[in-house]
């Protein structure tokens, strides 16, 4: 395998370009033009990969404290009032038993968005200092970043749901607290700033390194 | 399928590689970096149809039945879909509402009928106008649509009420449950590859 590995060539080395919607290679000279097959705009590389991936992730980062500092959701019953964190969910399912559930939750609200956030800033970093260890599990990472970040929007439906179901009147209500906006925020901007990043630009590196 | 040896190249690592197109079922993965590069399938058209078709009607019964009803004492409530999006308006959570609605919804349901758009005319040996971009949209919607985590979402509420009222599944909490399979099953039925071929031969055909 070690030897094959110096004889791999990249479109891109041989100047072509490859549509990214329908895989059909082009010269670069027809760079800034349109795929002719189906009509795409031609990149080499994700426009602005880098910078849009950090862009995305300060934001993402910023948005995270108002996430699990304010309450995603409020309870009020019987004239008594109760705001729920993220985290005081938590603990609160664990308190009543429910710990299957409080796992899930802990995984989907809180594991999963700090992984992912690690994950892509690890990648950009390892980027940008041109690094070449090991393409392959990075590019791995990146795949699992990818298909993670979506289950965090659990707590985001249950919002919801409990919101919908619980109305008793006089008895008890639900509100949506401001801390589901901002998380709900940190999972689309964590889901935009992996669609930005390049996976290619990991493999770019490694093989400045071949030459 | 047409018996073919493309110059393709992986779109996570760049490899440029020759890959036969002539197998009827099975993946071709970027021997680099281990992306999936073709997947063909027996029958894919056909598949892909029925799911498709299947997951519209399916849709249609989750957003009309509800999905849970709660009781506490003498007084119940019902959820359908849009209840839970309507209630977060009514909190003036417009950009919360607006989340569940394309996650759950919008998303879901356009995936189905640009889906519909573009591999029904294939049957026929056609293709729709507007097949490219509309495919092209299709690929973009695909992270949007979150039903499996929703359905997720349902069963940790599920959970979380049991222990406050009692807890009426509705008629929606199953076609829901089918609908994540049929998604699924249609995602992985499906072959971009069928269009790409059917486009370029109308393409030379037109020029
Ligand atoms: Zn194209
Ligand atoms: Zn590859």
């Amino acid at each position: 395998m070690n030897d094959q590995t110096n004889a791999w060539i990249t479109a891109a080395a041989v100047g072509l370009i490859n549509c990214h919607n329908c895989g059909l290679l082009h010269k670069v000279a027809q760079a800034h033009a349109c795929c002719h097959r189906c009509g795409t705009p031609l990149h080499l590389r994700k426009p602005d990969s880098l910078s849009r991936t950090w862009a995305y992730l300060l934001a993402a980062y910023v948005l995270y404290i108002p996430a699990n500092v304010l309450p995603i959701m409020v309870t009020t019953s019987l004239g008594s009032t109760q705001s729920d964190t993220i985290l005081s969910g938590v603990s609160y399912l664990l308190v009543t038993g429910s710990w299957l559930v409080a796992l899930v939750i802990f995984i989907a609200s809180v594991f999963v968005p700090v992984l992912k956030l690690v994950i892509l800033t690890y990648l950009v970093i390892s980027v940008q200092m041109r690094s070449t260890w090991h393409p392959r599990e990075r590019t791995r990472l990146y795949r699992l970043a990818e298909v993670m970040g979506r289950w965090s929007m659990v707590d985001i439906y249950v919002v919801t749901l409990m919101v919908a179901l619980v109305k008793i009147q006089g008895l008890a209500d639900i509100d949506a607290g401001s801390g589901a906006v901002a998380f709900g925020a940190v999972v689309v901007l964590t889901m935009l700033a992996a669609m930005s990043f390049d996976p290619r630009l990991i493999w770019d590196n490694a093989e400045k390194n071949h030459e | 399928m047409t018996g073919f040896v493309s110059l393709m190249a992986c779109h996570e690592c760049d490899l440029l590689l020759r890959v036969d197109h002539s197998f009827e079922e099975g993946v071709v993965k970027c021997p680099r970096c281990a992306a999936v590069l073709l997947k063909h399938k027996r029958h894919s058209l056909d598949l892909t149809l029925a799911y498709t078709m299947a997951g519209l009607i399916l849709f249609a019964i989750s957003n009309v039945f509800p999905i849970i009803g709660f009781q506490f004492e003498r007084q119940s409530t019902e959820t359908i879909l849009l209840s839970g999006v309507q209630e977060l308006l009514d909190q003036n959570m417009r950009l919360l509402a607006g989340l569940v609605f394309i996650t759950t919804i919008l998303a879901p349901f356009t995936l189905l009928v640009t889906l519909l758009y573009v591999f029904l005319p294939l049957k026929f040996n056609r293709i729709a106008p507007y097949t490219a971009e509309v495919f092209r949209f299709t690929s973009a919607l695909r992270p949007w649509s979150m039903m499996e985590v929703f359905m997720l979402g349902i069963l940790v509420s599920v959970v979380k009420l049991v222990a406050i009222a009692t807890i009426i599944p509705g008629v929606a909490l199953w076609s829901f449950g089918i609908l994540i399979f049929v998604l699924a099953a249609t995602t992985s039925s499906l072959d971009p590859d069928l269009v790409w071929e059917k486009l370029e031969l109308t393409h030379e055909r037109s020029n």
